[in-house]
């Protein structure tokens, strides 16, 4: 039937050589690498493209030096400059340089009426001058044309101003915008059809003038989803072209042959594109998202492999499986290996030690040489678990047969997150991993005392104990778990993992506390390395004794380094910050404590910092970027759609629940502490907060969260909230030896937390307290805090004492409206929760208090009323 | 922003469409021929540097010499004389240390064609036109002198527009009434040409017509920068050059497919001044002129060519010898083109209509 009509006579223009169109490129580009960047132009040209697309436009470039770098590069290669440029900027100044180092006839993109008829046609003239042809946007004073009368209109316009002007009319090109279609916004509606209909128009209304358009665009809403955007994109084309659509930016490997898509995709597609009525309930665009979920991950190269995989071998098919982290067939497929050795004489441990481990060691080769990721490794290691279960009873049914030494796995690790910590996340890594490469890790879950980790390790006879933590106070718990194996007279290495955990803390805290090897380990990526070397007959001396000159290295080099100047705390509040007291925030338009017992989790949502979900797992890179990325981009959009697609069950389901506090309370400040007025108790809190002690450079204070507080009346918030639910659900997880959906719901719970208290900050700044009614920020401006007032958390760095958790809690009566609680350590219950203070001062911002002296610390024990000891614990990580 | 019409290129054009008209031929070889000392290039001017071989030089110190050798091109036959001025820029003047006369220089050589090109016409009514002659510089801009560092340029396009410009502002100035571009080795740097031309446009308020001529460096028909002559072409056409064409690049049998290629492209006259042949083991051109004249003859029989005459070797016998073998044939009508984008890199890209 048909192909794409006119394809001989279309023209697609290559993205692949554009910063903004190429994650590729872009990095190629940021890191100064024009010999690989030369190479990209070079194998697009040897791929048929008829021109290349240049675009430098990105922030952290010189793009007017980065521009004519690559173009004097790839024009002393023949066979890439055998082809014409398309330089591609929104600044003129980088064209104009582009245009002085190009020889041939290139294309301008682009020029418009943006900045008035003037500038248009100067910029116009000068293209005329340089010999360019020039693509001119549909976009005028007013702004870019939207409807199909207003893109015709500005173009007709510019093409009239142009013509009359001696511009050769065959030299322009029109791009009159493709927005996104299916966004769910009725006025986008008609987007498709109306630049279908104005290009039509354009090139009838304005004669020899060519047309094109950025397709990308187009399927914006489906970004993740490449079945519905490469199906979007063909659909558009094979109307556009015979409307008179002459060339696209595009990427050509984004586009199927029309024929060849799926007719119920492809009549979807087609509906919101050109924007027909459909029969039934249901919208065009709602159909085309209900449709697009089962679109979802799929690619056609994933179909086809996915067709071919299943005819293999059974040992290539489990090693495969392990490969790709595909469980669906891994249960037959186990059974029918171990079947088969049955038959043979063999024994079922052997399907392990066999196809499994073969596959898990491609897998820890790939995760080793940083060409798979953790996603995917833990996904790997829930296919292995599952393959493993099923074998245990066969292998216990023959266990009586088997030698002592056969069973013993690589090596034994005893994991714990230590007492008053709760956050396992990153143990449950470390633990998969190990578990993936022979290791046989006996995980003691969290909160859990010294006396059981020692315990547990000498019962099992362990080879090492691995102690995990993310709050400051974790760290001392981690000193005292040493302290007891060294009076325990234990020899087995102690690792140390976690977000707060550091080689310093290590090397001044722990290592001296503890005569056995004691490693920290930096993230996920290294135990393998760090526990095999530690049983290693070969290695291990060297490997200790190496961490342990360097930890001493890192003991002297403290010791030589003499700490920052400190003031005294008289100084130092003598420089305190002196805010505008005139600009405090009005009292605010609801005081008093609100809860909200039920917060909508498809709202949370939109507020999901997605950057840190990624950190989580070990992928570096910020998002939406991360998902383009050349290394880690694919694992990214995988784990990505996984996310959504759990959220989606999460919010269709009803898994958890956002339960939340936010008080508002009249205040004053009194030196370092705000004193909070609870009304509803008539009763006076306290809060005391720490100074900034470093001496500062000319001109900055010593500031104090107190400093944005006016000593003669003010208001103060406080706030928590937290995710409820996950228990049942990770226990359903971990019962399928599902590790990786496990993992992942906790660090979605944590991203909804995060989320929750973006949200209820907003609220408060728009509606309960009301000193920003009219604020408009998107979720990344959200995420780059941009509004006005701070939220700071007991235990970060402009706050970092843990302990004003429970009078926060207390204000808010927090564990009676939010369901939290707080551990020994003050670490909060659920796990996924945040709290804090707010702060609604326009000068109001986070810092870090820092170290602080001795002084402040009597002052902060006697403001406190505790002892010494108590003061010093809390305030341990300020006090070095 | 308008500028006046120039009528030069008006009555150019008139001529060129009653007959094949005839452009001059080598300067080089004629003023070596005479065998001028030092003391003849140097004249009083004091400069620097020995002047010797600095033929550009001698419009102000033997201005006689230059005004013999462009005598007998018109004598020859010619419609067209360029002036004496391939290497007065800035540039390669500065290998002499005479940079300041550059001005001078272009200024005088200027006067001299004009003077005589209005003389002769005085005498015969038939109208003779002044090409002020741009050479190439020896800077490129299109590629790196330096093959560690392809991203290397010994010059940018903004000096080069300022250097052209210098030397096309004093030419015209001198009574040039076109600006040829000639022996474009570099397409960049032949844009960069038509750039300072178009300044010098807008700074005078009247139209300065360019010629333009590409010289091959390749049997295949590319330059140096390695444009073929479609992509050449389409690379310079908004120049909206009074005439467009080949010169020097190898003798007349080699250059004629390429003539033909360009021939059938361009909606504007062809200029076509090949080399007297291939030089000799010697170095010398040695191609009698009834040889040149009945290659490029053929060219005008085809329909080929508007304008013809001589690079490297070629001296009045053989631009006399051209004039009277194309003399009573067609001019080249100029064809007409469909109007459609066309792009180039080193290679042409048109986009159908």
């Amino acid at each position: 039937m048909t192909d794409t009509p006119s394809a001989s006579t279309f023209i697609n223009i290559g993205e692949r050589t554009n910063v903004t169109g190429s994650a590729r490129f872009k990095k190629l580009i940021l890191g100064g690498d024009y010999t690989t960047a030369v190479e990209v132009a070079r194998d697009q040209v040897e791929n048929g493209a008829q021109v290349i697309d240049v675009n430098m436009d990105e922030g952290l470039l010189d793009a007017e030096e980065a521009m004519t770098t690559f173009l004097k590069l790839i024009a002393a290669e023949p066979d890439i400059a055998r082809v014409p440029v398309m330089i591609d900027s929104s600044k003129w100044d980088v064209i104009e340089a582009g245009l002085k180092c190009v020889s041939g006839k290139p294309i301008v993109n682009s020029i418009s009426m943006k900045e008035g008829e003037d500038q248009f046609l100067e910029q116009a003239r000068k293209c005329m001058a340089y010999g360019a042809a020039v693509v001119v946007m549909a976009f005028d004073e007013e702004g870019q044309a939207d409807t199909k009368e207003r893109k015709v209109e500005i173009c007709q316009r510019a093409y009239n101003l142009l013509v009359e002007n001696g511009f050769p009319p065959e030299d322009i090109i029109f791009d009159p915008n493709i927005f996104a279609v299916a966004t769910g916004i009725e006025e986008h509606d008609r987007y498709g059809l109306d630049f279908l209909e104005a290009v039509r128009e354009i090139k009838a209304a304005c004669p020899h003038a060519k047309t094109s358009g950025g397709l990308s665009n187009l399927s914006f809403s489906f970004r993740g989803n490449e079945t519905v955007r490469r199906a979007m994109h063909s659909v558009f084309l094979y109307h556009a072209i015979p409307a008179g659509l002459d060339m696209a930016i595009v990427n050509a490997g984004q586009l199927d042959v029309y024929d060849q898509i799926d007719p119920t995709l492809r009549e979807a597609c087609e509906d919101v594109i050109l924007n027909r009525d459909v029969e039934g309930e249901e919208t065009a665009t709602e159909r085309l998202i209900a449709l697009a979920e089962s679109y979802r991950g799929k690619s056609k190269e994933d179909d086809k492999q996915a067709a071919e995989w299943r005819g293999w071998d059974v040992s290539k098919r489990l090693e495969h499986a392990l490969v790709k982290g595909i469980d669906a067939h891994v249960v037959d497929d186990t059974e029918e290996a171990r079947a088969a050795l049955e038959n043979n004489g063999g024994r079922p441990i052997e399907v392990i030690e066999g196809p499994l481990m073969d596959g898990m060691n491609v897998v820890g080769d790939l995760f080793g040489s940083g060409k798979m990721f953790l996603p995917q490794v833990v996904k790997s290691a829930r296919v292995m678990k599952k393959a493993v279960a099923h074998l245990i009873p066969y292998i216990e049914a023959e266990k009586d047969l088997l030698p002592e030494s056969e069973r013993k796995a690589k090596g034994k690790v005893v994991m714990a997150t230590v007492k008053g910590d709760v956050h396992d996340i990153g143990k449950n890594i470390v633990g998969v991993v190990l578990q993936c490469n022979g290791y046989d890790v006996i995980d003691m879950g969290v909160m859990v005392p010294w006396q059981d980790i020692l315990k547990a390790a000498n019962e099992n006879d362990a080879d090492m104990i691995g102690l995990s933590g993310l709050i400051t106070p974790s760290l001392d718990e981690m000193v005292t778990v040493a302290e007891e194996m060294e009076r325990a007279e234990m020899a087995m290495p102690l690792l140390i993992g976690g977000a707060t955990t550091s080689k310093v803390h290590t090397a001044l805290r722990i290592d001296p506390a503890y005569t056995g090897p004691v490693i920290h380990v930096l993230d996920a990526s290294r135990a393998v390395g760090v526990v095999s070397k530690l049983l290693s007959d070969t290695q291990r001396d060297d490997y200790v004794s190496d961490t342990g000159a360097d930890y001493e290295k890192v003991r002297l080099a403290r010791e030589g380094k003499s700490p920052s100047v400190l003031l005294s705390i008289d100084e130092a509040r003598a420089n305190h910050y002196d805010p505008f007291y005139s600009d405090k925030p009005a009292p605010p338009a609801q005081p008093g404590v609100h809860v909200f017992d039920d917060w909508s989790l498809a709202d949370l949502r939109d507020y999901i910092d997605w950057t840190p979900f990624f950190r989580a797992w070990e992928l570096h890179g910020n998002y939406p970027a991360i998902l383009q990325d050349d290394v880690v981009g694919e694992t990214a959009r995988q784990l990505f759609d996984d996310a959504n697609a759990m959220l989606d069950q999460i919010i269709a389901e009803g898994w958890l629940k956002a339960r939340g506090v936010a008080g508002l309370w009249p205040c004053a400040r009194d030196g370092d502490d705000i004193t909070v007025h609870d009304v509803e108790d008539e009763a006076h809190v306290v809060l005391p907060f720490l100074r900034q002690q470093v001496k500062k450079s000319r001109d900055r204070a010593n500031m104090c969260l107190a400093d944005f507080i006016d000593p003669d009346g003010d208001w103060i918030g406080g706030f928590a909230v937290a995710i409820h639910g996950i228990e049942p659900h990770c226990a359903r997880f971990q019962a399928d030896k599902d590790d990786y959906s496990d993992i992942l719901l906790k660090s979605l719970a944590d991203r909804f937390a995060e989320a929750f208290a973006e949200a209820l900050h907003r609220h408060v700044r728009t509606g309960l307290w009301g000193y920003a009614p009219g604020e408009q920020l998107d979720n990344t401006a959200l995420i780059k805090e941009q509004y006005r007032g701070i939220r700071p958390a007991p235990g970060y760095p402009a706050c970092p004492d843990h302990s004003l958790k429970p009078m926060l809690f207390d204000l808010l009566d927090a564990e009676r409206s939010t369901g939290l609680t707080l551990t020994e350590n003050f670490a909060m219950l659920p796990t996924a929760a945040v709290s804090g203070f707010y702060f609604g001062h326009p000068e109001a911002e986070y810092f870090g208090v820092a170290r602080i002296g001795h002084d402040q610390l009597e002052d902060y024990a006697n403001r406190r009323g505790v002892d010494m000891a108590t003061a010093e614990r809390w305030l341990r990580p300020n006090l070095t | 922003m308008s500028v006046e019409k120039s009528l030069a290129r008006a009555r150019f054009q008139v001529s060129a469409r009653e007959r094949i008209l005839i452009f001059d031929g080598a300067f080089g070889t004629q003023i070596q021929n005479r065998k001028l000392d030092e003391t003849d290039f140097a004249g009083d001017l004091g400069l620097a540097a020995d002047q010797k071989g600095n033929n550009d030089i001698l419009a102000l110190t033997r201005p006689d010499v230059i005004g013999d050798i462009t005598r007998s091109y018109l004598d020859a036959g010619a419609d067209v004389i360029s002036t004496n001025t391939f290497s007065a820029n800035r540039i390669s003047q500065a290998d002499y240390a005479a940079e300041d006369q550059v001005v001078a220089i272009n200024e005088a050589s200027g006067r001299i064609a004009r003077e005589l090109a209005d003389d002769y016409e005085a005498k015969d009514g038939r109208p003779r036109f002044v090409a002020g002659a741009i050479g190439p510089t020896n800077k490129t801009l299109s590629l790196s002198p330096d093959v560690e560092d392809p991203g290397y340029r010994e010059i940018s396009f903004d000096e080069l527009v300022a250097v052209y410009k210098e030397q096309a502002a004093a030419l015209v100035s001198g009574g040039a009434d076109f600006i040829l571009i000639e022996t474009v080795f570099d397409t960049l740097n032949a844009k960069a040409g038509v750039m300072a031309v178009k300044e010098l446009e807008t700074e005078l308020g009247r139209e300065v017509p360019v010629m333009i001529s590409m010289t091959l460096t390749d049997l295949s028909g590319r330059n140096l920068s390695g444009h073929t002559v479609e992509a050449f072409w389409y690379a310079v056409r908004h120049a909206d050059p009074v005439t467009i064409g080949l010169n020097c690049s190898f003798g007349a049998d080699q250059l004629r497919p390429h003539v033909q290629t360009l021939a059938s492209l361009a909606d504007t006259l062809i200029m076509a001044y090949p080399n007297a042949g291939l030089p000799n083991e010697l170095g010398e051109y040695d191609e009698m002129p009834e040889t040149t004249a009945a290659l490029v003859k053929q060219w005008a029989t085809d329909g080929r060519v508007n304008i013809l005459g001589g690079c490297c070797g070629s001296s009045p016998e053989h631009i006399r010898a051209i004039a009277n073998a194309v003399q009573g044939l067609e001019p080249r009508a100029i064809p007409v083109p469909e109007t459609k984008m066309r792009l180039a890199g080193l290679e042409p890209f048109t986009i159908a209509a």
